[in-house]
């Protein structure tokens, strides 16, 4: 029983009731024993590893530097120029939108869809969620090899379905036409489980009243899915939203084992790219501008996106 | 349910609905399939047959796996580095999230709003200045080098989740106690953690599968193929064994199962915290 009521709560679905009021009994010297001894190690770590790395990471990519001794090369802004000079850089900018476009336009209704039929409890419902869940548990490594075996000219089942037909299999992987859309189908294939998730826990959470309310009324099944149900799920359509785009702008794991950003950098991401051209080569200045242009766009987007469409949430 | 009802072999929407799902499956579970039969048979016969059952079960390629050191090896390096991920991150975040929840004090909001912005940040702008830090803390190549950084960057959500249920617990509760002369040390110890155990496993199985699936600090942080964790040692593995593929799916098929398994063993704990993490963006 406590377990249910904690992970309905923890799916949103009760809302904490009591907020601290103010302290009555305890002295100022019990709360500072806390304060001192239980704070700092969270914060500290978060501010050695997250806060001033990020912050390094702008003040490093005013230099030229390969991580060895102080950085003293000095070169402002050029980093960046050089950065948006290359060709490789725009390419997986366009990845990381045709990412994000496929998120949206596939992976989320695709979610949407399977949500809608599969959150009743019946025993096939339960067992096909799991199924569909199961490739967002794999790692993006594991996903990502299981996938360069399905692509295999050689041996692969893409290969074998070609030669039924009596063709020669195409290496998907290893061509620049082709790259990015075999990484796009992997992209598909490993999240939209997620999401489905999301929506279904949703759908769960719903007030069913509304629902029955319109049957009553006469709107027929399709009616209420389109008038009453999905307008119901827009906060978490929203929020899945933003999660498909955080998410597409940060995709690295999954690229790696299938074409490491090629061939010729067409299937690069923009981490892929930081990787590739700043981390492998221990470019601290130049890696680190392409990071702090991540950031930029990340950070731009969620602000943007929170004050546009969750500004009630 | 009515629609479990409504599906017969006549209804046309049920029918369509049956087919749809169906693809679907087919879509995901073929690949998987096809990964662990693919590692029962011979590199000749994965050429000719990739799909089907084999026709000689070859259980010498997952025994060979199974019987090596190398596996072994990489599968303790990732359990030692989720165990201290998950072990530090439990610790650090509950005694956050419990002054945060507990603790009035000047100050408490915007300290957490400062954690918080953590869930934006993507983790790849850090990496480069992060490899800096941990060599310069003598902790490249080791397995607390890998660690810390995951827990730091686990901090904000874990902290969010936990301080909302420390919320929970009965504010009466802990008036009394701290009435009766009890500390908020001991008040913590004692019954917020002990009242805590589902959402302390939902984070810590969280933080688990996240440090158990990570490639790209890892990467970074480790030179040392004897403190491989297996995501490296797998990318590794197949470039040994570039097109000897019946071997890599064994490979392959032999370190997701204990994803597979945890996920099972985990499930509720894993769907909980991924979606109320979600929910709380």
């Amino acid at each position: 029983m406590q377990r249910r009521i904690a992970s309905a709560w923890a799916m949103g679905v009760v809302k904490p009731t009591s907020s601290p009021r103010a302290v009555r009994g305890p002295t100022w010297d019990g709360r500072f024993t806390v304060l001192i001894l239980f704070l700092p190690p969270a914060l500290l770590l978060f501010t050695l590893f997250v806060v001033l790395p990020i912050g390094e990471a702008a003040w490093y990519s005013a230099f030229n530097w390969n991580g060895f001794g102080k950085p003293t090369n000095w070169i402002g802004l050029d980093n960046y120029r050089f950065v948006l000079e290359t060709r490789a850089f725009w390419l997986a900018l366009r990845n990381n939108g045709l990412i994000i476009a496929v998120s949206l336009a596939v992976q989320l209704p695709l979610a949407l869809t399977l949500a809608l039929m599969l959150a009743e409890r019946f025993r096939e419902a339960v067992a096909l969620r799991m199924l569909f869940f199961m490739p967002y548990i794999l790692a993006e490594i594991a996903t990502g090899l299981i996938f360069s075996f399905v692509y295999d000219g050689d041996y692969g089942l893409v290969a074998s379905i070609w030669r039924t037909f009596g063709a020669e299999p195409p290496h998907l992987l290893a061509s620049t036409d082709t790259a990015m859309l075999a990484v796009l189908i992997v992209v598909v294939w490993k999240y939209f489980g997620f999401h489905m998730m999301l929506f279904i826990a949703a759908l769960q959470s719903l007030d069913k009243s509304l629902v029955e309310a319109a049957r009553i009324d006469g709107a027929t099944r399709t009616q209420t899915l389109r008038h009453v149900v999905v307008p119901l799920l827009y906060p978490t359509i929203r929020l899945s939203v933003f999660f498909a785009i955080i998410g597409s702008l940060q995709l690295f794991d999954l690229v790696m084992p299938l074409t490491r950003g090629g061939p010729a950098d067409s299937s690069n991401t923009m981490v892929s790219f930081l990787y590739n051209n700043g981390i492998s080569r221990m470019r601290v200045g130049y890696g680190s501008a392409i990071g702090v242009i991540l950031f930029a766009i990340c950070v731009t987007f969620a602000f943007t996106y929170k004050r546009w469409f969750m500004r009630d949430e | 349910m009515s629609s479990a009802g409504a599906r017969s072999a006549f209804d046309p929407a049920g029918l369509f609905k049956a087919l749809f799902l169906g693809l679907i499956a087919i879509f995901v579970l073929v690949p998987l399939l096809a990964t662990l039969l693919g590692g029962f048979k011979s590199l000749g016969e994965l050429r000719v047959n990739p799909f089907g059952l084999p026709r000689h079960w070859e259980w010498q390629n997952y025994a060979d796996i199974l019987f090596s050191a190398r596996y072994w090896q990489l599968l303790r390096n990732s359990l030692v580095i989720s165990t201290l991920a998950v072990t530090l991150t439990l610790i650090t975040a509950s005694m956050a999230a419990f002054t945060f929840a507990h603790v009035r004090f000047f100050g408490s909001s915007m300290l957490l709003s400062y954690l918080t912005l953590g869930l934006l940040f993507p983790a790849a702008t850090a990496v480069l200045p992060l490899f800096i830090k941990v060599r310069d803390l003598g902790l490249l190549d080791t397995y607390f080098g890998v660690a810390l950084p995951q827990v730091a960057f686990s901090l904000a959500m874990s902290v969010l989740l936990l301080r909302r249920f420390f919320k929970d617990i009965p504010y009466e509760l802990l008036e009394a106690a701290l009435v009766d002369g009890c500390s908020y040390v001991k008040f913590f110890r004692y019954v917020t953690l002990p009242l805590s155990r589902p959402i302390l496993a939902t984070v810590g199985t969280i933080t688990f599968v996240n440090s158990w699936n990570a490639y790209l600090l890892p990467l970074v942080m480790l030179n040392t193929d004897a403190l491989y964790p297996w995501p490296l040692g797998i990318m590794v593995y197949q470039g040994e064994y570039s097109s000897e593929w019946h071997l890599i799916l064994a490979f392959i098929t032999l370190t997701i199962l204990p994803t597979i398994i945890l996920f099972l063993l985990a499930q509720k704990h894993i769907v909980a915290g991924l979606t109320a993490g979600a929910v709380k963006g």
